[in-house]
């Protein structure tokens, strides 16, 4: 477990916890979107500092975790079937499929690589012009415009060896789909910074207005995080429900125009299914027939058989954040990081795998 | 997999003709390649916020150095290093 002295500025944490136990006069539940925040709360241990009063849940950022199971079966199957080269990043690897990981599919032969960038790839196409390389394009906005540029630089190119693999996730939809369950207790949102560097906060608005909540952009560091948490409070306790900005040395009011352009260009929105969840309208994004020759789905039009999910796991009521991962009866029992049941167990950044790596370093 | 980490900007090229902006960015030991195309104002010198390989803002280099000391601290910079994932 980290200790507060561990923190970036340690009396500043301390100060927003007690402001927050000043000011919360009553019981207050708090999602944060993203799933980088969820471990970094869990990781740092600020959920145990928090006030009693003070709820946070989890919600459904995690890109790797909510990639639908047959879509890793189907890149298992190109890299196996096809001789594709199918890369990714490190994490999206390690997920298992209905039958075997990507990383497993490597250790039998397949050609799986691991890579840093979506333009890793395309070199790759590039040095291997008789190999066709199908890049595993995961990710919400953030990671967007990486993999619409590989997109860009591989038709540059001219290459007719290089397609995505699209499993692309939107945030303020997933937002409207957690709000939207009846059984939510969700009175603010913490939203994700580094969606908002590239999209901007203008799509807050509308939602902060439609729910009556508050959506605090924030960052990721423990400080920015208990800031965040202490600026939805306030708002709360006012009775008001606005959009404001925590992050403001990164986030820009209109997020970045080149990467919003870029993303214009190469993908357009579609209903997405997400795993655990299922489909959210609008919520994703594909690309654009312009960009066909680069769809893996088109290239390689494979039919993969949907995957029934386990009936044990709750993965939908923990990424909606209306049951805890603890609360479910798998949890630390059949499903584990290493052999996971469902979405929020794969990835370190699901809620499931956060809370479970936090309680076996907690009781060491 | 969704963080972005702060790096210097050491040095830049152009590609396709000059219509790509590629630099070379230090992460603390570590140089990567990074596009430029999403920040066409940086320039050598100025610390930017990378995800995947591509530049997605300018920092101020306080910031970035605190960013980078907190990520590194606390473990998180392995995907600047995939093989070793
Ligand atoms: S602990 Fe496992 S089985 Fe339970 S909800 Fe989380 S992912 Fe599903």
């Amino acid at each position: 477990m980290k200790y507060l002295s561990e923190y970036r500025n340690p009396e500043v944490v301390v100060q927003y916890l007690d402001k927050i136990a000043k000011i919360a006069t009553q019981k207050w539940t708090i999602m944060e979107v993203c799933g980088g925040q969820t471990h970094s709360l869990v990781k740092n241990g600020l959920l145990n500092l928090l006030p009693e009063n003070v709820q946070m849940v989890h919600g459904p950022g995690c890109p790797v975790c909510v990639t639908p199971l047959h879509l890793i079966d189907k890149a298992v199957y190109l890299a196996e079937e096809k001789g594709v080269i199918l890369c990714s990043f490190g994490d999206m690897l390690r997920v298992p499929g209905s039958k075997k990981s990507l990383l497993e599919a490597k250790a039998s032969g397949a050609d799986v690589r691991i890579l840093y960038s979506p333009l890793e790839a395309v070199k790759l196409a590039k040095e291997n012009p008789q190999k066709e390389i199908v890049f595993f394009a995961v990710g919400f906005e953030t990671t967007a415009p990486a993999n619409a540029l590989s997109v860009i630089h591989a038709q540059r190119e001219g290459l007719k060896n290089y397609s995505i693999l699209t499993s692309h996730v939107l945030v303020p939809p997933a937002i409207e789909a957690v709000m939207n369950d009846d059984a939510t207790a969700i009175q603010g949102f913490l939203a994700a910074g580094h969606v908002c560097t590239i999209m901007g906060i203008d799509d807050y608005y509308p939602i902060s207005k439609k729910y009556h909540i508050p959506m605090i952009v924030t960052g990721f560091e423990p400080v920015d995080l208990v800031q965040g948490i202490y600026m939805t409070i306030r708002q709360l306790e006012e009775g008001k429900a606005e959009v404001e900005n925590q992050y403001g040395r990164v986030v820009k009011p209109e997020g970045n125009p080149e990467a919003r352009k870029v993303i214009e260009t190469v993908f357009k929105i579609c209903d997405r299914e997400w795993r655990g969840i299922g489909v959210i309208p609008n919520s994703g994004y594909e690309l654009r027939p312009e960009f066909a020759d680069f769809d893996a789905n088109i290239k390689f039009d494979v039919k993969i058989d949907k995957v029934e999910e386990s009936k044990e796991c709750i993965a939908g009521l923990v990424l909606k954040g209306i049951k805890k991962p603890y609360e479910c009866s798998q949890f630390g029992k059949k499903c584990t990081p290493t052999s996971p049941l469902g979405a929020p167990m794969v990835s370190s950044e699901g809620a499931c795998a956060a809370y479970y790596h936090f309680s076996q370093i907690a009781n060491n | 997999m969704c963080l972005a980490i702060p790096g210097k900007i050491i040095s830049i090229e152009s590609q396709y003709n000059g219509i790509v902006r590629m630099a070379k960015v230090l992460f603390g030991g570590i140089t990567k390649e990074a596009s430029l195309e999403m920040v066409p104002k940086a320039q050598v010198g100025d610390y930017v916020l990378v995800h995947v390989g591509v530049a997605i803002s300018i920092v101020d280099e306080q910031e970035a150095k605190k960013t980078f000391e907190y990520l590194e601290g606390i473990g998180e910079l392995e995907e600047l290093m995939p093989s070793k994932g």
